[in-house]
């Protein structure tokens, strides 16, 4: 009988699975119910960015990031028109800047409300994906009215925006920011006193602070475990230094502090976006250095100087100075960094996306270890990966 | 505790062979045989987060690759990148597992895409690509493998060529 | 009102009007076909991006729901529909296969965006470039990602193709 006892069974949650959210293989020993090991097989989304973006000009490359972090598609492309910015030298104009801001916010709670709405539905609660996902909906209008695209926008470019944000643009927002906190009381009202949420939350998927360190959990996953770092705050980019707010953190590090961080930040996204459309003011979108963007088309009929910038920023692309960078922002995920490497020509030599679900990813055997089985969901939907993001 | 500049040179003194500094960035370049060494060292000043792990092929010119650090120190907010440059003919580099966990799957995709072997690394084996694959991607002899695009009486150029690359101008 | 006590033989006008407006007759291929195309079950295949997009056709906006695919089956077995969402990889693409053979007949496959018609915005070692190096494709929706009413529609086309019934399918 004490054979029995000690026999282990390896159980495959292969790529196709309903509550992976995403296409992730994990090989999970158990000991009846009790995880002993876990091994995620990642992969099965590898894309190729890094090596197609070593192919294309800085400003053909806008078009890949979005499509890895699908779901903050915003921040992902903030992320690397700020690395190319950084590179040359150049900061955009002050409206670009803020029109940013209120993007990327406004990307980061509709994919906190993704993550809300397939964590819950993860646990049963079915009707709350509805909700979220009607919420973000509105969010998309406006993501829609302001590039043409729902998803994939390409509406940033290096030196500012493509064009200016449409007329009612201010007063759209407002009106989604105000309908956006009384939503997530509503939801929390749903799951923070649902004894079914928090005992299936609770004590599930701990990682501490010292794990989080070592592993370089950044994120929802490293806040909610204690560890106060929010690259916003750290190493503010994209004029976050003038905007006041908050950065919540968890204590315990389980899947309950997780989403209570999540949702407060949601909270504070709405803060930060409140106090950009107040200093919205009227001014370019676009740099105005001709070696970088392109000029206004109404110049191409007067100045021969603007038909030769535009025929050679075209044909050519921008070449910035030789040299390395690293520049951050954070995303609903964590640190999403971009190492760019250029030797001066019209191509990078390397792009590296740090990616912090790959990072992520790496503490979940550590978290659902002596977990039981039917927590292994609710663990990976509290790290609320992205396998587009992992896989690259 | 503040690590500037001169902090960090001296601290590094005799272990750096280099450092550049670009746009409020600190590169520091150490010797392969020393890598463990000079993460140690930068662990204890502070910079206790391995952010990333990564690898550049700058082929055809030697050092064929050079392995990257970037390390991030919370407590005040600061980077550092570390560079260990490898010879192209079987590049192999100390692990940094035992000094950073997260090293573990960054090391891994290194040598998925890249090839570098890291010494004394637990589980050296593929992660992005199927586990037979042949060849190391991010290699710059490794062709991209562009599908030609099917058009009738016309041969389309393929994307990569649409916009050639520009020769490089050095720093 | 057909009276059972009067002989056939006795049938009136009225008789053979009433028999008009109840009773249709059809052939087993219509009715066979309007059953299966009002009731097609996806499985859940979300690869990346578009599975975003199909997660938000099936949400309250959009609505597959009424297009007849009430549920999305996690087993390929009971599913009949197969909406490939998402760039396949070299890695996926075996898996890919392993799923399309599990399904039951008569199944159909919806290519959902560029990277599942043909490889899209990517063109390189990583990609399979488009699902039908695969397995048959039914129905090709473009975008990137497709908007929720694209891929709707690219159902109610599937909708139509199955409804026309096996003779509709002989390309495949």
């Amino acid at each position: 009988m004490s054979e029995l006892a000690r026999e282990t069974i390896v159980l495959n949650m292969g790529p196709h699975h309903p509550s992976t959210h995403g296409v992730l293989r994990l090989i999970v020993e158990l000991e009846g119910e009790v995880i002993l090991r876990t091994e995620p097989v990642i992969g099965y989304l590898h894309t190729g960015f890094e090596k197609e973006m070593e192919t294309r000009t800085y400003h053909q490359n806008i078009v890949f990031p979005p499509r890895i972090e699908y779901l903050a598609t915003m921040i992902e492309e903030h992320a690397y028109v700020l690395a190319v910015e950084k590179l040359l030298g150049i900061r955009p104009p002050r409206r670009a800047e803020v029109i940013r801001v209120v993007l990327a916010e406004l990307s980061r709670i509709a994919s906190h409300l993704v993550w809300l709405g397939t964590s819950a539905i993860d646990v049963n609660v079915t009707s709350l994906l509805m909700y979220c996902f009607n919420d973000r909906e509105r969010i998309l209008d406006i993501l829609e009215s302001v590039s043409g695209q729902r998803m994939m926008h390409g509406y940033m470019r290096i030196g500012g925006l493509q064009w200016d944000v449409p007329d009612g643009f201010s007063s759209r927002v407002g009106q989604v920011i105000e309908d956006i906190p009384r939503r997530l009381e509503e939801y929390e009202r749903l799951l923070s006193d649902n004894l079914i949420w928090r005992e299936r939350t609770e004590g599930v998927a701990v990682l501490t602070r010292e794990d989080a360190v070592r592993y370089g959990c950044t994120g929802p996953i490293g806040r909610g475990s204690g560890l106060n770092y929010d690259v916003r705050k750290a190493f503010p980019y994209g004029g976050y230094e003038e905007y006041d707010f908050e950065v919540p953190l968890g204590r315990r590090g389980d899947a309950f502090d997780r989403y209570l961080v999540r949702m407060e930040e949601m909270r504070q996204s709405c803060r930060i976006i409140r106090q950009a459309l107040d200093r919205l003011e009227p001014g370019p979108v676009l740099v105005d250095d001709r070696k970088v963007a392109l000029p206004p088309r109404r110049e191409l009929v007067r100045s021969m100087e603007a038909v030769i910038h535009q025929f050679k920023l075209v044909s050519e692309g921008i070449q910035p100075p030789a040299g390395e960078v690293y520049s951050a922002v954070e995303s609903p995920r964590g640190e999403k960094g971009y190492f760019i490497v250029s030797d001066g020509s019209n191509r990078p030599v390397r792009v590296r996306v740090r990616s912090p679900s790959f990072n992520n990813l790496q503490a979940l055997p550590l978290m659902i270890f002596r977990n039981y089985v039917a927590d292994v969901v609710v663990a990976i939907a509290s790290i609320d990966i992205i396998l587009g993001d992992v896989d690259r | 505790m503040t690590t500037g500049p001169d902090d960090l040179a001296r601290a590094f003194a005799g272990l750096a062979e280099g450092e550049v500094r670009f746009r409020d960035e600190r590169t520091l370049t150490v010797p392969r045989e020393r890598i463990v060494e000079a993460l140690r060292l930068a662990q204890q000043l502070a910079f206790v987060m391995l952010t990333d792990l990564t690898a550049i092929d700058r082929h055809p010119a030697e050092p064929r690759f050079e392995v990257m650090y970037l390390l991030t120190a919370l407590d005040p907010p600061a980077r550092l990148r570390l560079r260990a440059a490898l010879p192209g003919a079987d590049p192999a580099i100390a692990t940094a597992v035992d000094v950073f966990a997260a090293a573990n799957w960054l090391e891994r995709e290194v040598f998925d895409m890249y090839g570098i072997r890291f010494i004394g690394h637990p589980d050296l084996k593929r992660i992005l690509m199927p586990d037979d694959w042949e060849g190391h991607p991010l290699r710059k002899d490794y062709p991209l493998v562009e599908e030609p695009v099917q058009f009738f009486g016309h041969t389309p150029q393929p994307p990569s060529a649409i916009i050639p690359k520009t020769p490089p101008r050095p720093r | 009102m057909i009276s059972r006590t009067r002989h056939p033989a006795e049938a009136t006008d009225a008789d053979a009007a009433a028999l008009e407006r109840n009773i249709l007759t059809t052939t087993v291929e219509r009715v066979v076909g309007w059953a299966r195309s009002n009731s097609v079950w996806p499985v859940q295949f979300g690869l990346a991006c578009c599975a975003i997009e199909m997660i938000s056709a099936a949400q309250s906006r959009y609505d597959i729901s009424r297009f007849g695919s009430e549920l999305f089956r996690a087993s390929p077995r009971q599913a009949d529909l197969m909406i490939v969402s998402g760039r396949v990889s070299q890695k996926m693409a075996p898996v890919v296969k392993h799923i399309y053979e599990q399904m039951l007949e008569p199944k159909w496959v919806i290519a959902m965006g560029d990277c599942a018609s043909c490889g899209g915005v990517f063109n390189n070692y990583a990609l399979v470039q488009g699902v039908d190096k695969l397995i048959p494709v039914d129905v090709y929706v473009a975008g990137c990602p497709p908007r929720p009413e694209a891929l709707l529609y690219g159902l109610t086309k599937l909708q139509e193709l199955i409804a026309a019934g096996p003779a509709a399918r002989s390309v495949r």
